[in-house]
């Protein structure tokens, strides 16, 4: 375990919302506490907060680190994955750079084969994940491996970690998400209050809050504020505004590009099927039920392509097409990634046959280079609505 | 009154004005400044139909130079607009294939020229009109020399679909002491199974009408028909589709 609270060499080059970054995890090494980075929406930061250290999402979004990520990880590689690794070898990421432990996982094979790499570069737990979301067996495996995550957690941190501090963090998680919830499904309004990118923004940026009780009060403070303005004053969004749902690959950082594309073209984003939008908040973990075992079932249930099969995904995109009033399907994939690319076909079907709705796929990755053919594509697509 | 449509390509800039019931059209190169060529496109316009500045109502720009035009009223993107002036210039059409210098795409239009339905390529160039120039600059003749050149019966294959690594294939051939002819013929070709493989996601009807710039080769039309199993329908004015689109936009923009 390392014992890391000074700041790296690079730090005085860095932009001011990148020192921000590192100051704020540096004040949480400085209050003794120990930081535990992860990438995905897998994790079970419950367990994390359990043993008492502080859980946080590691930088995968920008192209920054990607000419150095190819020194060892091949081009023809998902973005987010090179981006992540690029990161981990740089000290250019804040919260990597102050983990204590990094939480890796075994979802597609470009992260799986990446993270035995960081494991050269800091101590990484692997979650074994089962490929089949549904089965009894799948969960027993899955149970057994939170369990051994929290062995790991409690000899790597020396603590014991009770059922009542993982009840605990249990019921503020399942705040937290409420709390998401509810300042998301304001997006349900007609017009809706805010564009889409602000709804992201916050949503991103909620992930950089240490303190979550903190983060709650203000996620709940935006809401209502959203709310009043929009009731004395109205929305900025016009009426008429097509609705897009957007689904597939985690988008943030350099592939806001899409949602900006999207809006400029008179559209507005009202939800978002990804790992910064929906997918890790609609489900909370059944709090009656074994700490543990509630755990294995909420996140074994996360509907990503990476498992096998993932009814469960178009059924989520159904509910959520009827939820936020939805005109049309953005499906994005990043470039490289197989079973998000392959599970469009899927999605167009059931876009187009079931619910009748206008559906487009986009490849893309993190170079700005196909920002004038996003916007043609996207604004033919809006102009088509 | 006086509707105008721009449409700035990436090589050609298209410009179409209805004027009462005339239809006047120009075209130019593009050039590196967009907004003198699209100011000289409007004189040129205004000229060619004895009219005044003044007589103009609305104005639609599209094409990727669309952001740069400062006197448009609006900005469409040239998908719509293509799909609204081919259906004006073939009332039949229902699927649209467009190759212009650095786009292909494909587009299922219902009878009043509105989109159902549009497939694009990726970034890259494969398959469009820049794809033609850098293969009709290594056989050293000008691009609509590539049709009298192919020798549609010998075509050879061309594998690769990327535009620098055809080139380099291209330069083996030659070195082979392959015919020229089967070359371009080979060039040609491959431009038709791209547009194939791009039409295979999307549902392609009768009548299929080709436009854009390359679509000016009958060597092309007459592959595309061959892989597509469809007759491939060609209008002179093809080329114009977007701008007379756009022209046709901003007509409804006043009404």
């Amino acid at each position: 375990m390392s014992e890391r609270n000074t700041l790296p060499e690079i730090f005085e080059s860095f932009a001011d919302a990148r020192k921000q970054g590192f100051l704020a995890a540096k004040a949480v090494k400085d209050a003794g506490k120990n930081l535990v980075g992860y990438y995905c929406t897998f994790t079970p930061v419950e367990v994390i907060m359990a043993a008492g250290a502080v859980p946080v999402g590691l930088c995968a979004t920008s192209d920054e680190t990607i000419p150095e990520s190819e020194k060892v990880l091949p081009r023809n590689l998902c973005p987010l994955v090179k981006s992540s690794y690029g990161f981990a070898i740089t000290d250019k990421c804040p919260y990597f750079y102050f983990s204590d432990l990094i939480v890796g996982e075994t979802t597609c094979d470009g992260k799986k084969k990446m993270y035995e790499l960081l494991e050269e570069v800091k101590p990484t737990h692997i979650l074994q994940l089962p490929n089949e979301g549904k089965s009894q067996r799948s969960l027993d495996y899955f149970r057994e491996e939170v369990q051994s995550f929290k062995e790991r957690l409690e000899k790597e941190f020396n603590v014991s970690i009770t059922n009542e501090d993982l009840k605990k963090a249990i019921r503020l998680k399942n705040r937290q998400r409420e709390t998401l919830k509810e300042f998301y499904n304001l997006m349900s309004l007609t017009p809706p209050p805010v564009s889409g990118l602000d709804v992201h923004k916050a949503l991103y940026g909620s992930e950089f809050k240490f303190d979550k009780e903190a983060q709650i009060a203000e996620m709940q403070a935006l809401t209502k504020q959203i709310y009043e303005t929009y009731r004395t004053e109205g929305s900025k969004v016009s009426e008429t505004a097509p609705r897009i749902l957007i689904t597939g690959c985690p988008i943030a950082g350099a592939t806001e590009k899409i949602i900006t594309a999207i809006e400029e073209n008179g559209g507005v984003v009202v939800t978002y099927e990804n790992c910064f939008g929906t997918k890790a908040v609609e489900e909370m973990i059944d709090e009656t039920l074994d700490p543990i075992d509630g755990i294995a079932r909420k996140y074994l249930n996360t509907p990503c392509s990476v498992m096998s099969n993932n009814q469960d995904r178009l059924d989520k995109l159904s509910e959520l097409i009827t939820r936020f009033k939805v005109d049309g399907v953005v499906d994005v994939v990043l470039q490289a990634c197989h079973t998000y690319n392959i599970e469009g076909f899927s999605v167009k079907r059931h876009v187009k046959e079931k619910h009748n709705l206008p559906y487009t796929a986009l490849e893309t990755d993190y170079a700005s280079a196909d920002a004038g053919q996003l916007k043609t594509r996207l604004g033919a697509f809006i102009e088509m609505l | 009154m006086i509707y105008m449509g721009i449409d700035i390509g990436s090589v050609c800039a298209k410009g179409a004005i209805f004027h009462g019931d005339r239809l006047e059209k120009v075209m130019l190169p593009t050039g590196w400044n967009i907004k003198e060529t699209a100011n000289l496109l409007r004189s040129t316009l205004l000229a060619q139909a004895g009219a005044r500045d003044a007589e103009v109502s609305s104005v639609v720009a599209t094409g990727y130079g669309r952001v740069s035009i400062p006197y448009a009223d609006k900005k469409v993107t040239e998908i719509t607009c293509h799909a609204r002036g081919a259906v004006y210039l073939n009332p039949n059409a229902r699927t649209i294939v467009d190759i212009g210098g650095q786009d292909s795409k494909v587009i299922s239009v219902d009878a009043d020229g509105r989109v159902q339905d549009f497939v694009m390529n990726d970034k890259c160039a494969a398959g469009t009109g820049r794809f033609l120039q850098v293969m009709a600059h290594v056989l050293e003749v000008e691009v609509d020399e590539l049709d009298q050149l192919a020798r549609h019966d010998k075509a050879v294959t061309i594998n690769a679909m990327c535009t620098v690594f055809a080139e380099s294939e291209i330069i083996s051939l030659l070195a082979q002491g392959t015919d020229k002819g089967a070359i371009a013929a080979g060039i040609l070709s491959s431009i038709s199974q791209r547009v194939q493989h791009l039409s295979s996601r999307i549902s392609v009807q009768d009548q299929l009408i080709f436009t854009g710039g390359v679509s000016n080769s009958n060597v092309l039309r007459h592959m595309l028909s061959e892989k597509l199993k469809l007759e491939v329908h060609h209008h002179c004015d093809a080329q114009f589709a977007g701008a007379i689109g756009a022209a046709l936009l901003a007509r409804e923009i006043c009404e």
